[in-house]
């Protein structure tokens, strides 16, 4: 290919740097702030948003699939949402601006952009690595979110809640999540959309969890049907802490959701558990690069997905074993139910092992709905729609009812069965 | 009564022919069928009629089209009826899909009952019977009142109600699995059962409690459908009339000593008749 084609910008991409520009001076941070965001829009002008010849971004080209950027999110139209579960806890980011005011009993709660401000942001504000589109985006625009530190040895009696609504227009927050050891908690990092208004999100992520931490962290992404989503969760798992990940779309036009998780300390375990109900036209991407650094660690990872319509999913699964990572035992699995002709779903399961005592499988399953089990329940008097209903539900609740939690389970449950109402 | 027995004296044969007609819940005429994906023909001419109360046997050999007859009757879409008709209650059903024919009152027992993974059996049997209450205009029942219903009819059936939270049939042996049909067919209280090799892979004393269950169900405005290769279950659930399936079609019908007949000389005699 010529040069000059693929160094013009496009549209999305020329509205990205005016957007920056008009914002110099606006975005808050020190010194070593600006130079860092500088740095990053400079790399965005000279890449590009990244193509599908960039590896990690094969099946999700956002050069050719982010057509359009909206302005600038507009003020807080919004107030805080009723919680997924009742007694949760609930810290809200509104249009891309976190409550100053906001507290959560026996946590340490503050406003990210002060940390933008003072500077302390700017060791964590970087990319992650050239082909880091998200950090990229988000190191160059974020604004603000929340900074929560979770003392050690707290138990979260009811779960936290972080809220990110938006009512279209662009929006980048971050959320800096620092468990400290024999912490119990269970967190819901949830965006959701109150307008038909279409938003470009970018959120960053980025939790460590210290040793012996139990911790239940529910990625709910709910947001409309024009909205773009980038969104990347940045984890370091420490010594025989369990982490229990669940990342479900239920939303979104085009969605990205990158899985970076490192494990760190010996006797670690990761469960990720996704679900991604897709339709229309959206296109929804999970893409998780999962290293096993140290020996003795566990992590399963199941991915079950159904798309209706024309939709395209995604999930990339790497999953790398350090040279030193003996006895890792890491075992991935993705099922998809595809539910018309032009659904598409793609997978791409990577496995690095350079440690050679070590258990590591991976699985993928592609099936429509069983016509025997669609005629048996129809057999018992279960209309058509009912039944196909019945059993897409199946195929992901099983996957929910492993949080075990009733309240939640129920929940979720509750937005799986509206999402399947709306599309199936 | 009296009213109908002047009718009776006066119109003489034509009203017990009538009377007859009324009783029918099953007609099946002249029915052909065959696979939808190659159009091998397995029902070929197949005449059989049923009466509300009446406990008819279907046996025949290996292949002889038993197990599509009751997947036709149900309604599967991998069959095709290319010619004749199914009337029940005097109105052709082939027009209806599987889960209509069900809310009329249609119920087939399953050879192999088909395993659904992440659907509750208990939530499976309550959807179950409130979409068939509601296709009929009925209010869906109540959780007191349809628990109170699951527990009498699994009590009868020896089935442990905590298996009913497992996933619909998934790791039940065989016994439970046919065990659960009938279960199903007390819950659903069809008009017309059809149990399609009930028998197979029951051990006597699950035969026993199966078949203690279906005669339970046994009553003047139900017909009861059972297809067998085997004279045994017909020991238990005792037929009012036998016809023997060969080829696709009924080569002869009798009562149940047709059935002893069968065990005791084999099917190739009756063939050889009909041949």
């Amino acid at each position: 290919m010529n040069m000059q084609t693929t160094s013009r910008l496009t549209a999305a991409e020329t509205a990205l740097i005016e957007a920056f520009n008009q914002q110099i001076g606006e975005l808050p941070g020190n010194g070593a702030v600006t130079a860092l965001r500088d740095r990053l829009l400079d790399d965005l002008k000279k890449a590009g948003l990244p193509t599908r010849r960039v590896e990690a971004w094969h099946y999700t080209d956002l050069k050719n699939l982010l057509r359009t950027v909206p302005p600038q999110a507009g003020d807080a139209g919004s107030e805080a949402l009723e919680p997924l579960v009742a007694d949760a806890t609930v810290l809200a980011v509104i249009q891309g601006h976190s409550n100053q005011k906001a507290t959560a009993d026996g946590l340490g709660v503050s406003a990210y952009f002060e940390r933008l401000l003072d500077g302390s942001a700017a060791g964590g504000l970087d990319a992650l690595g050239s082909d880091d589109a998200v950090g990229r985006i988000n190191g160059s625009f974020v604004r603000d979110g929340y900074v929560i530190d979770v003392p050690a040895d707290a138990e979260l009696e009811n779960p936290l809640e972080i809220q990110f609504i938006h009512a279209g227009g662009q929006a980048h927050t971050r959320l800096p999540v620092a468990f400290g050891a024999g912490v119990k908690a269970t967190v819901i990092e949830r965006h959701l959309t109150v307008t038909s208004d279409a938003a470009l999100v970018s959120h960053v992520s980025d939790i460590t969890v210290g040793e012996g931490t139990e911790l239940t962290w529910i990625i709910l992404q709910q947001q409309g049907a024009d909205d773009t989503h980038l969104g990347q969760i940045r984890i370091d798992l420490g010594a025989d802490a369990k982490l229990r990940l669940f990342v479900i779309n239920a939303g979104g036009r085009l969605v990205r959701q990158e899985l970076n998780i490192k494990v760190t300390g010996e006797g670690a375990d990761l469960t990720l558990r996704g679900i991604n109900l897709l339709g229309g036209d959206s296109h929804t991407d999970v893409t998780m690069v999962l290293g096993h650094d140290v020996p003795n660690t566990g992590s399963t990872e199941v991915i079950r997905n159904v798309v209706f319509d024309r939709a395209k999913g995604v999930f990339q699964g790497m999953i790398r074993v350090a040279p030193d990572a003996q006895k890792t035992d890491a075992k991935m699995a993705c099922n998809t139910l595809l539910m018309s002709d032009d659904a598409e779903f793609s997978v791409k399961p990577e496995l690095e092992i350079f440690a050679d005592d070590v258990q590591c499988g991976h699985g993928a399953t592609v099936t429509d709905i069983d016509a025997n089990h669609l005629y048996y329940m129809m057999a018992r008097g279960i209309p058509e729609n009912k039944a196909r209903a019945m059993l897409v539900n199946a195929f992901v609740a099983e996957i929910v009812e492993e949080l075990e939690d009733e309240a939640l389970v129920e929940a979720l449950e509750g937005v799986i069965s509206a999402w399947l109402e709306k599309h199936a | 009564m009296t009213i109908e027995t002047d009718e009776h004296g006066q119109s003489g044969g034509t009203w017990t022919r009538l009377m007859d007609r009324k009783n029918e819940m099953l007609e099946i005429r002249n029915l052909h069928a065959r696979i939808a994906e190659d159009g091998t023909e397995i029902i070929r001419g197949l005449n059989l009629t049923v009466k509300a109360g009446e406990v008819a046997a279907i046996m025949g050999p290996n292949g002889s089209g038993k197990s599509t007859l009751s997947y036709v009757l149900s309604g599967r879409s991998d069959y095709e009826v290319t010619e004749g008709d199914i009337l029940y209650n005097g109105e052709s059903i082939l027009e209806l899909d599987p889960a209509e024919r069900a809310a009329k009152g249609i119920f087939l027992a399953f050879q192999y009952p088909v395993e659904i993974p992440g659907v509750a059996t208990m939530q499976f049997l309550k959807v179950a019977m409130n979409e068939q209450r509601k296709a009929r205009g009925e209010d869906e029942l109540t959780t007191p009142d349809f628990m109170r219903r699951v527990k009498d009819a699994a009590g009868k059936l020896q089935i442990n109600t905590e298996m009913l939270k497992r996933p619909l049939n998934v790791g039940f042996s065989g016994g439970e699995k046919k065990r659960a049909e009938i279960l199903q067919m007390a819950l659903l209280e069809p008009k017309l059962c059809v149990l399609d090799e009930t028998d197979s892979g029951l051990d006597i004393d699950a035969l026993k409690i199966v078949a203690d269950g279906v005669n339970a169900l046994r009553s003047p405005d139900r017909a009861v459908v059972v297809i067998t290769h085997y004279q045994r279950l017909l020991d238990y659930i005792v037929p009012d009339t036998v016809h023997v399936l060969y080829k696709g079609q009924v080569i002869k019908s009798g009562d149940k000593t047709l059935a002893h007949e069968l065990e005791a000389n084999g099917y190739a005699d009756i063939i050889g008749t009909a041949a």
